[in-house]
């Protein structure tokens, strides 16, 4: 009696529910038609895409707006750079998270409310970009690789995620058992507190891997040369500012009959190469972001 | 007991041993001290001596004298900002941007986490949080791209359309300043509500089960139990996201409106943090724009401090 009480639903909440599937659904189609107009568009031919053929299905099939990227050499030296600087900028940003959200997670650790002070107001006030850029030309970074990889290395709120899962995860008690062992604070945070926190870890890594790879705000203010420029402000060229330099001179004359074809499909395939690796990080990203997205909602 | 000597015991001594204790107690980590110098030293270096280099709002800046040697000249940028005819269509802009943003993305997350936590074919709620989450991983420069591309007039789906409709020459919508404020929140509703549901889905995961039935056994709708049990559940949640929302009202992000700025569309697409950047980075006018840039950092300061005033004085839920 009582479970099928559970189960059965009123007529009013089975049209309520009826409803809501049909909303869900219609949400989910606005937001993956724009994403499949695109990747369609780009193994179309470009007279199919500018007359308008293209709905949801390839017309035409080619893979000349492919070959446009293979040809297209800053769209190479930008992906080298992006990988360097995401590969990089990484690093470094997962290591220093680790460093302060560990001794901040630590009850014990004397002037923790000082050092979490200083971090909460960094988080709520800035000085703003000029003297921000200053201190970087300072240091002088302008127009190196590192000006992209160090300044925005340290992430307030990632370490505020971090402290929170140390916090959460790692009992006092094994680290009193193991400073009883004669194990220091080092090692226990490097063969211990470590082995325990790949979550985090992966976490960590995966949000500022997809910051990385996907901004454009401190190459554009620090780098000048074209060289170290990262594949975002390559795509901004192409995509954005619609200035695409193509040469067609060192084309075979087989090729040049598909040079405008290439050119008008660059636009479309390049979003496509710009997204595959992070779209190859999607499935283990979508995990580890919602629990990172958990941790950070854990109030201390 | 003497008065005298108990209240000096109090005060003496305890600070004496206060402070060998502080010292006893740092050794005892001096390695936790040894791994949090690095990071720290990061943040007093790109987020400290910022401030302090902010005092060149208050001064004549030139390289040759660098930050601590410019002559001051008091509050003249600041005069000259709030004087000049940039002042108020900047603020007016940014605000708009922003306020807007946050009275249509906050309860799009919220409509969205609401109405997931309901269905319980499991397929398609992963199916459906799957898909709406995908663009959150889209950079906004590609964003900005498809936008060009699906609402070219001439050659996008939106010109496609337009005269499928009989309409020959629809107006360009990323050229035309009314669009602009709705064009920047409709695609941030686009890229970024399914991400936004996380959070609130997080909080409704933590509603007690009983709840629902008891609420059921007294003949409660689906619509009663979301406005009854669902939405005073993620109510702390709302509050602590709209404080951050309210002290970054100011703070529009530089990377987007960037990206969608076009000559045509400038007197609705300038915001503070662009504007800042052109003066300062492009005209090399530094004193002035850092002026504007601190003037947007002490509002959105002031306006954190009184939301979560505000927010701990109506409710239990505070940032900080």
């Amino acid at each position: 009696m009582q479970t099928g009480a559970a189960i059965k639903e009123s007529m009013a909440d089975r049209l309520f529910l009826a409803v809501l599937y049909t909303i869900l659904s219609l949400i989910m189609i606005a937001v993956a038609y724009p994403l499949i107009y695109i990747v369609s568009s780009s193994f179309s031919s470009s007279d199919a895409v500018i007359g308008g053929k293209v709905w949801i299905w390839p017309v035409d099939p080619t893979l000349n707006g492919y070959r446009a990227v293979f040809i297209y050499p800053e769209v190479w030296s930008g992906y080298v750079n992006s990988f360097v600087y995401t590969v990089l900028g990484t690093a470094l940003s997962v290591t220093l998270t680790i460093m302060m959200a560990y001794p901040l997670s630590r009850k014990t650790f004397y002037g923790r409310h000082f050092f979490i002070s200083l971090l909460l107001f960094a988080m709520i006030f800035n000085g703003g970009l000029i003297p921000y850029y200053l201190v970087v030309k300072a240091l002088g970074l302008l127009n190196t690789i590192w000006a992209v990889v160090v300044p925005g290395a340290l992430n307030i709120f990632s370490i505020i995620v971090a402290k929170t899962f140390f916090q959460t995860t790692i009992p006092n008690e094994l680290y009193e058992s193991a400073s009883i062992d004669g194990c220091s604070d080092i090692r226990f945070l490097l063969k211990i507190v470590l082995p325990l926190s790949k979550p985090i870890i992966a976490v960590l890594t995966l949000w500022s891997a997809v910051g990385i790879w996907n901004s454009y705000f401190s190459a554009l203010i620090f780098l000048n040369d074209k060289s170290l420029y990262p594949l975002q402000l390559i795509l901004r060229e192409i995509l954005v500012m619609n200035n695409v330099q193509m040469t067609s001179m060192n084309l075979s004359p087989e090729l040049i009959q598909k040079f405008e074809d290439m050119r008008n499909l660059l636009r479309y395939s390049v979003i496509v190469v710009a997204s595959v690796p992070v779209l190859f990080l999607y499935p283990i990203a979508q995990k580890y972001f919602v629990q990172g997205v958990m941790i950070g909602s854990v109030k201390e | 007991m003497e008065p005298d000597k108990t209240i000096a015991a109090q005060t003496s001594v305890p600070v004496k041993s206060l402070f060998q204790d502080a010292v006893k107690k740092m050794m005892r980590h001096w390695q936790l001290y040894l791994v949090i110098a690095l990071p720290t030293a990061f943040l007093i270096t790109f987020n400290y001596i910022p401030m302090l280099g902010a005092q060149i709002a208050f001064k004549d800046y030139n390289p040759v004298q660098g930050i601590w040697n410019s002559p001051w000249v008091g509050w003249k940028h600041f005069e000259f900002f709030f004087g000049s005819p940039y002042f108020w269509p900047v603020i007016k802009n940014t605000l708009t941007i922003s306020i807007y943003s946050l009275v249509v993305g906050i309860p799009s997350a919220i409509f969205l986490a609401v109405a997931l936590n309901e269905v319980k074919h499991l397929r398609f709620k992963k199916t459906v949080q799957m898909v709406t989450y995908a663009p959150y991983f889209i950079s906004v420069v590609v964003l900005i791209g498809m936008m060009q591309i699906i609402l070219s007039p001439s050659t996008g789906l939106y010109g496609q359309l337009a005269r499928l409709f009989g309409i020959d020459s629809p107006p360009d919508v990323m050229g035309s300043p009314a669009a602009f404020a709705s064009l920047y929140v409709w695609s941030g509703i686009w890229q970024e509500t399914g991400y936004g549901a996380i959070i609130y889905l997080a909080a409704l995961s933590n509603v007690n089960p009983e709840l629902y039935e008891a609420a059921k056994m007294d003949g409660a709708t689906r619509l009663h139990k979301i406005v009854h049990i669902d939405l005073p559940a993620i109510r702390p949640t709302i509050i602590v996201l709209f404080i951050l929302a309210v002290g970054g009202l100011l703070g529009v992000g530089f990377e987007k409106v960037y990206l969608l700025q076009t000559p045509l569309n400038l007197s609705a697409s300038e915001i503070i943090a662009t504007y800042v950047y052109k003066i300062g980075l492009i005209d090399a006018n530094y004193s002035f724009a850092v002026a504007v840039g601190l003037f947007n950092s002490v509002v959105g300061f002031i306006l954190i401090l009184i939301a979560n005033f505000i927010a701990r004085k109506v409710s239990e839920s505070s940032l900080f």
